[in-house]
């Protein structure tokens, strides 16, 4: 579904990335996980699209299409969708019309009838009770004032609703109390299907307890030094990243 | 950083303007230029009484010795008053008994922007004064509105039937020589609405003018009276556009409104006269003097303006809060792209005891666009217990816009209490990636961070005109593209 292949790319004229690459099949879960500063956020932005990230090199092939050739808007569109590690706030925007924007956008480029308001409120309220959102979080405006955990949960909200076929979280457990973090990894769990894939980006180890990834990548100095499974993630946990990061400087060498 | 958003941003501020076509209409244009003898031809032509020719007499050699503001923070080309032909109206001027009476020709222009002078066909409860050029070429409902006791006409019209009503109202809230602007309107009006609204009558629909500048190389100088009696209850909308010529042409109106005891009026305004194209070249000069006055106790003046068009904008719709336990709002959107520039607000000066006043503003820039508000707020030393809160934030679209700010205050009680806030934000690079991470495309995310900005002035508008300016709004902002 997404191949990345010696992918560099820059911002503000500092090369990030180096050099990754990476294959992840329909149905399968890809964590990412590195030291702050590896890099991590940059390559979920770039496959979202950012304007201001700059890809340098290499390929990044979706569904056998040039992902590099697609606007942010139209990769969304398409089905990529990215959690942020900050999400944005958009003062005076109603959170509810704001995602009914972003879900008929979609439903118009895939050729489906647009929701009509009542659906559509029935689908939104459905998908916020199981992840236990309050009602209000629909009616106020996107972001603003959320707490930081009340801003990941509408980020998994708004990926619930949306329906994505390749999703992007990025740090979405931090910030997160154990409780959330059960409730939403149990809303990403219930997305997880042979159509779709995820890549999960995340600094802890904790996270990869509830959602149960296929491949574990560690990411360090904009490359990835070291791929595995599950048991990959254990390790990093007991050893630290200063492990990898000799390890990493090892590989180089 | 120049990237893929800073030129949506430049493409955006490439706008179209869907008003600017010219209708054919045979009319009679006085030459050009401005002397007492333009003055009396002016009053001649309409049939006025005497006593309205010495007051635009007076007005005109006040304006005489005035001489142009320059504190406002716009730059424009020097406007040559001689170059003006201070009157134009189509010719054969109908004798306006019924709608049926008027030229197809500006009855189709009319059409075109969307207002059918037909009643049958109207929003269900408008009525339509509608102003081609100098002169009032129609007015819709009149009938209905009669016999509730309203009078909803032409301003000549009013002259006519109702001379001593406008006599004791004219010029009692903007005096002929209030400023250099309201002098020259005074000189040289030509017509305008007149709106009356009795004792304790609620007027059963919105009245509305809509102003369209057609001739070139005139002015437009229309001047709009309401009154609303004690208890009286009016809601009063505006709208305006222009053909797209390559001339400045200088729009310079006045409105005066006075409710008494009780009284509430509601002025909305959708301002949408040509801007002038991308580079900065033609559009309107609209130096506007809007000034209203609670006379009586409990009474109530709105202001809501949505002002998307002119080259330049000069304009503070204020109130004067006489009466005791009077209120005074202004609500304001405006926006500057390419190169127009607003300076815009409104004064608020509290004279009565317990009177409130809110300010609400919200100036929207794009392109090379500087936006200016400019308010101030007042209080006399008898005006105890005097409240006003004020809102001002800007938005910018871009890097090469501007927004500006100066918020004046003179508080002559100590029981006053007034509150100011002020915000700028820009629409950045990160809310446009986080919308079209969404699917959201670029214009669509603009047009909803743009009403989300101005969601608290658009609730006060009439129904009927939120859903027109928000689409105004989106049209002055959307790109040439698509
Ligand atoms: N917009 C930006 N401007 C400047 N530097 C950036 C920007 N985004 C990321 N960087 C830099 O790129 C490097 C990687 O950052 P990031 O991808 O956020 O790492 P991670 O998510 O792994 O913590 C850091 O050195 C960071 O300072
Ligand atoms: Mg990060």
């Amino acid at each position: 579904m997404l191949e990345i292949k010696g992918l560099t790319a820059k911002v503000e004229e500092k090369e990030i990335l180096h050099g990754i690459d990476l294959t992840v099949n329909a149905g399968e879960v890809h964590a990412i996980m590195g030291p702050n500063g590896s890099g991590k956020s940059t390559l979920a932005r770039v496959l979202a699209g950012h304007p201001g990230y700059e890809v340098t090199g290499g390929t990044i092939t979706y569904d056998g299409q040039d992902l590099l050739e697609l606007a942010a808007d139209e990769r969304a569109r398409k089905g990529v969708f990215m959690a942020f590690q900050y999400p944005v706030e958009i003062p005076g925007v109603n959170n509810a019309y704001f995602l009914k924007a972003a879900l008929n956008a979609t439903r118009k480029e895939q050729g489906l009838e647009e929701l009509d308001a009542i659906d559509f409120m029935t689908l939104v309220k459905g998908e916020a009770k199981r992840l236990q959102m309050d009602d209000s979080m629909l009616q106020r405006s996107v972001n603003e004032g959320f707490s930081g955990g009340e801003k990941k949960r509408n980020e998994i909200f708004h990926m619930a609703v949306l329906q994505p076929r390749l999703a992007v979280l990025d740090e979405t457990d931090s910030g997160l109390d154990i409780d959330a973090l059960r409730v939403v990894s149990e809303g990403v769990n219930a997305l997880r299907s042979p159509e779709r894939a995820f890549v999960v980006v995340t600094h802890y180890q904790r996270l990869l307890e509830y959602i149960v990834p296929d491949h574990v990548h560690v990411l360090s100095e904009g490359r990835i030094v070291r791929s595995g499974g599950r048991e990959l993630a254990l390790e990093l946990e007991d050893k630290g990243y200063g492990w990898i990061e000799s390890a990493g400087a090892g590989a180089r060498r | 950083m120049e990237t893929a958003t800073t030129k949506v941003f430049e493409d955006l501020a490439a706008q179209d303007y869907k008003y600017g076509f010219v209708t054919d209409v045979e009319q009679e244009i006085v030459p050009k230029g401005l002397d007492e003898d333009v003055v009396r031809l002016i009053s001649t032509k309409k049939g006025e009484p005497g006593w309205l020719l010495e007051w635009r007499l007076k007005a005109f050699r006040a304006w005489q010795k005035m001489t142009e503001p320059t504190w406002q923070n716009v730059t424009y080309n020097a406007i040559d008053y001689q170059d003006i032909s201070y009157y134009a109206a189509p010719k054969e001027k109908p004798k306006l008994n019924s709608l049926d009476d008027v030229d197809p020709e500006i009855r189709r222009t009319f059409e075109k922007l969307g207002i059918p002078l037909e009643e049958q066909k109207l929003l269900a409860n408008v009525a339509v004064d509608a102003v081609f050029d100098s002169v009032s070429v129609a007015t819709t409902f009149r009938d209905k509105l009669a016999k509730a006791g309203i009078i909803f006409c032409s301003f000549s019209e009013a002259v006519r039937e109702h001379p001593e009503l406008v006599r004791q109202y004219l010029g009692s809230v903007v005096p002929h020589t209030d400023n250099f602007f309201a002098a020259l309107n005074a000189a040289v009006f030509s017509d305008g609405s007149f709106v009356f609204v009795p004792k304790g009558v609620r007027c059963p629909m919105e009245l509305s003018t809509y102003f369209r500048i057609n001739a070139k190389g005139t002015g437009q100088f229309e001047r709009t009276l309401i009154v609303a009696e004690e208890g009286a209850y009016v809601s009063y909308l505006e709208g305006c556009t222009a053909p797209m010529r390559d001339e400045n042409q200088l729009h310079a109106a006045v409105v005066e409104l006075v409710a008494l005891e009780g009284a509430t009026i509601k002025y909305s305004t959708v301002q949408n006269w040509y801007p002038g194209d991308k580079d900065g070249k033609g559009g309107i000069y609209n130096f506007v003097t809007k000034r209203g006055t609670c006379r009586g106790a409990r009474s109530k003046i709105t202001w809501t303006q949505v002002e998307t068009g002119s080259a330049v904008t000069w304009k503070y719709p204020s109130c004067i809060l006489q009466g005791d336990d009077s209120v005074g709002e202004f609500y304001s959107v405006a926006v500057t792209n390419n190169r127009q520039q607003a300076d815009t607000g409104t004064k608020m000066i509290h004279l009565g005891k317990n009177t409130r006043s809110t300010i609400v503003s919200k100036g929207i820039s794009a392109g090379l666009g500087q936006n200016t508000y400019r308010g101030a707020v007042k209080v006399a030393k008898g005006a105890a217990n005097a409240r006003n809160y004020s809102q001002c934030d800007s938005l910018l679209i871009g890097d090469k816009c501007g927004a500006h700010t100066f918020p004046y205050l003179e508080i002559k009680n100590t029981s006053a209490k007034v509150e100011h806030e002020a915000s700028t934000s820009k629409i950045g690079e990160d809310q446009m990636f986080y919308c079209a991470s969404r699917g959201i495309a670029m214009e669509d995310a603009i047009n909803m961070i743009v009403s989300g900005f101005c969601k608290e002035v658009f609730r006060e508008l009439p129904m009927e005109f939120a859903v027109e300016a928000q689409k105004l709004l989106s049209v002055s902002l959307e790109g040439s593209v698509g």
